[in-house]
């Protein structure tokens, strides 16, 4: 009489490979995704900043693939200063237009909102989200254009003037809202605003109500109570809603292209240059300075905590 | 890296060396059963976007060969595509077409083989945008002026010059033009600046739009910075710029002939001319890749394009002209003798058609300033520079 071990299936013998080696079954489980994000994710953007260290022939627009600086120079040449300088300075005006709007907005929905009517912000919120962005963006056009329903208004109440004073202001101002940089603001303003309203609402809604309470006790007003305990413990989700705000401001290239006085952004020079241009490398250091900025934005974020409930 | 380019170099030098080089088809065999074309949007339809617009299917049954379509939306694409390979066909623009000559993309043309080649406007048989030392590498397929259209409330007779884009006015309606004119967002508006110079200031010497030195550019790019002040955007997409005329009170631009006829077709007070100073515009080639597979259907189509309703309803659909004068006159589609003097047709001797500025140019070796210089100071100036 001798025990016959049933043959083993090759699941069977997998699994007792994986159980004395279990480093194996880890390897062949993340490798899958390392490898998507080492080399797509992460080769493409070396791809990327490779091209930057070339530069165009002055002659022929043929690029040399030699390494050099001469591309990054270029990005100091005034116009190009320009297009940075404008980028930043919209994503910075954007991202304090989408604070101070969102902060009454999340603080009702995190404080006071409840039931039926959380739900109906929360779908106030993302619905947007969920219609085509162009769609968004061409309407806005209609209703910004010098005949468009605001200039209608203005003038259906008698404040056109008020209407033209605003877009007198030089620098900000045009000829109508939609080819106004003002004009551009606002649609920016309110495609990335839910990117905004969302974080700030639930780092709000983790400010212990306690603390409140502890606040009051020991006397605080309401205004000292909102800046110094409501506020800076907010301050993470207000801080990384503006990281939203800020890049998606700094990447896009359809807004300002629809809406503005066609003076170039970051992401419409990186568009131009690579495509009917051939001037990849200059497009390439176009798209490092986000990255850049993006960095040190990131950095500063981190020492401002907006990373600690993470 | 280097051995990479290396290997690529003598690949590409032993394909050199073992085909011979701009053969050209001699006879035709039996359709392949498809045909692949790397096209504009809306240059080949198939009665898919409206009913009556359709090029396709009749081709389709008479000769076997079906037509498959990848469109491209910019001339470097088409480039890129046609370096890819895959493809039979391609409606190059005057930009693209001598690059894929120079780099050996396409193949010579024997225009034996097309009976309606006799029917191309003589004005596009030579043209230099597909003729190469005396070789023809495509067949005309389309071309158009790029016009100024104003508005005809504004405007009681048609603009006899650009100037109303260039230069600060007061219109007939007794109000300035500033704000209310429009220029193309694209770097080569700025052969259009250079082509009103060309007529106002003969002292530049300018011979070309397409070809200017340092001096000549310089004044091009003094002009526009002119313009700068009196346009509050700029056009890119045809369809803002429609959304323009209606609720922008924009009332001048250089435009295409398509968006004047979509605006007159709603009625709107839109009309075009074409300036004293004569304009710019395009002429596209079909051309036929190197290594096509299907070199029959290639040529059945080619004749196709050249034979049957699609050079008069595309013009049509496109607010183009035809290749083939007769298209404008013999009702094989829906255009007319009218619709080809809206589109320009008569106006062949005032355009100066579209090709890349490069710097070697009839000026000299590196005389002229190249293209890519054209996108970045056009960047320059649209920003206030």
């Amino acid at each position: 009489m001798s025990a016959v071990l049933a043959s083993r299936g090759l699941g069977d013998r997998l699994t007792g490979l994986f159980w004395r080696r279990p480093n194996l079954l880890l390897l062949l489980l993340i490798s899958p995704p390392l490898i998507w994000l080492g080399l797509v994710y992460l080769g493409s953007l070396a791809a990327l900043l490779v091209q930057s260290f070339y530069s165009i022939d002055e002659f022929s627009g043929v690029v040399v693939p030699e390494f050099t600086l001469r591309t990054y120079a270029e990005l100091f040449n005034p116009a190009n200063m320009d297009i940075i300088i404008r980028t930043l300075l919209m994503s910075a005006s954007v991202t304090v237009g989408c604070a101070v709007l969102a902060f009454p907005i999340a603080y009702y929905a995190a404080r006071f909102a409840r039931g039926h009517w959380k739900a109906a912000f929360y779908l106030g919120v993302m619905l947007p989200l969920w219609s085509s962005y162009l769609v968004k963006v061409y309407a806005w056009k209609l209703i910004l254009a010098k005949e468009g329903i605001i200039g209608w208004a203005a003038g259906a109440t008698g404040t056109t003037p008020i209407l033209e004073a605003v877009l007198a202001i030089p620098g900000i101002g045009g000829n109508s809202l939609s080819t106004s940089f003002l004009g551009t603001w606002m649609v920016f303003v309110y495609v990335w605003l839910p990117y905004m309203i969302l974080p700030m609402q639930a780092s709000l809604e983790r400010v212990p109500v306690s603390m409140l309470e502890a606040s009051a006790d020991l006397g605080a007003t309401r205004g000292q109570t909102f800046r110094t305990v409501t506020l800076p413990l907010a301050l993470p989700g207000v801080i990384a809603g503006s990281i939203f705000t800020f890049s998606l401001t700094m990447g896009d290239y359809i807004i300002p292209q629809i809406i503005g006085t066609s003076a170039r952004f970051i992401g419409q020079a990186v568009f131009q240059l690579q495509g009917t241009a051939g001037n990849i490398p200059l497009a390439a250091a176009f798209a490092v300075v986000p990255i850049l900025i993006m960095l040190v934005y990131l950095a500063l974020a981190r020492r401002a905590g907006a990373f600690d409930a993470l | 890296m280097n051995t990479m380019k290396l290997m690529g170099t003598t690949t590409l030098a032993l394909a050199l060396a073992a085909g011979p080089v701009a053969a050209q088809v001699t006879a035709l065999g039996e359709p392949e059963g498809q045909v692949n074309i790397v096209a504009w949007a809306g240059y080949i339809e198939r009665g898919e976007t409206m009913k009556e617009f359709d090029w396709v299917t009749k081709f389709e049954e008479a000769s076997g060969c079906k037509v498959n379509v990848k469109t491209a939306n910019t001339s470097d694409e088409m480039v890129a595509l046609m370096n890819e390979g895959g493809f039979d066909l391609v409606t190059a623009s005057g930009d693209a077409s001598l690059r894929l000559i120079a780099g050996k993309r396409v193949q010579p043309i024997n225009t034996d083989l097309i009976p309606s080649w006799n029917a191309v406007d003589d004005r596009l048989k030579d043209a230099p945008w597909h003729t190469v030392g005396g070789v023809h590498y495509g067949v005309p397929y389309m071309w158009g002026p790029n016009v100024l259209m104003y508005n005809t409330n504004v405007f009681k007779e048609p603009p006899t010059s650009w100037n109303v884009v260039f230069e600060e006015m007061t219109l007939g309606d007794g109000q300035s033009n500033k704000g209310r004119v429009q220029a193309y967002d694209g770097p080569i508006h700025i052969a259009d600046a250079a082509q009103y110079l060309m007529f106002h200031k003969p002292e530049l010497g300018i011979t070309s739009p397409y070809e200017l030195n340092e001096d000549q550019y310089k004044a091009a790019l003094d002009l526009l910075r002119q313009q700068r002040e009196l346009v509050s955007r700029y056009w890119h997409d045809a369809f803002i710029q429609m959304d323009d005329f209606k609720n922008e009170g924009v009332v001048a631009s250089g435009t295409w002939p398509f968006q004047v006829n979509l605006l007159k077709s709603e009625n709107q007070p839109v009309a075009s001319v074409i300036p004293q100073e004569g304009a710019t515009g395009w002429a596209d080639t079909s051309m036929m890749h190197v290594d096509s597979a299907n070199p029959t259907c290639a040529y059945l189509w080619m004749e196709h394009s050249l034979s049957s309703n699609l050079q008069s309803d595309l013009a049509v659909w496109f607010g183009a002209n035809p290749s083939v004068p007769a298209a404008c006159t013999d009702g094989r589609g829906m255009l007319t003798a009218e619709g080809c003097t809206t589109n320009g047709f008569d106006d062949f001797e005032k355009i100066r058609f579209w090709t890349t500025p490069t710097a070697n140019c009839s000026q000299g070796e590196g005389a002229c300033v190249p293209y890519y210089r054209w996108v970045s100071d056009y960047i320059g100036v649209i920003g206030g520079r």
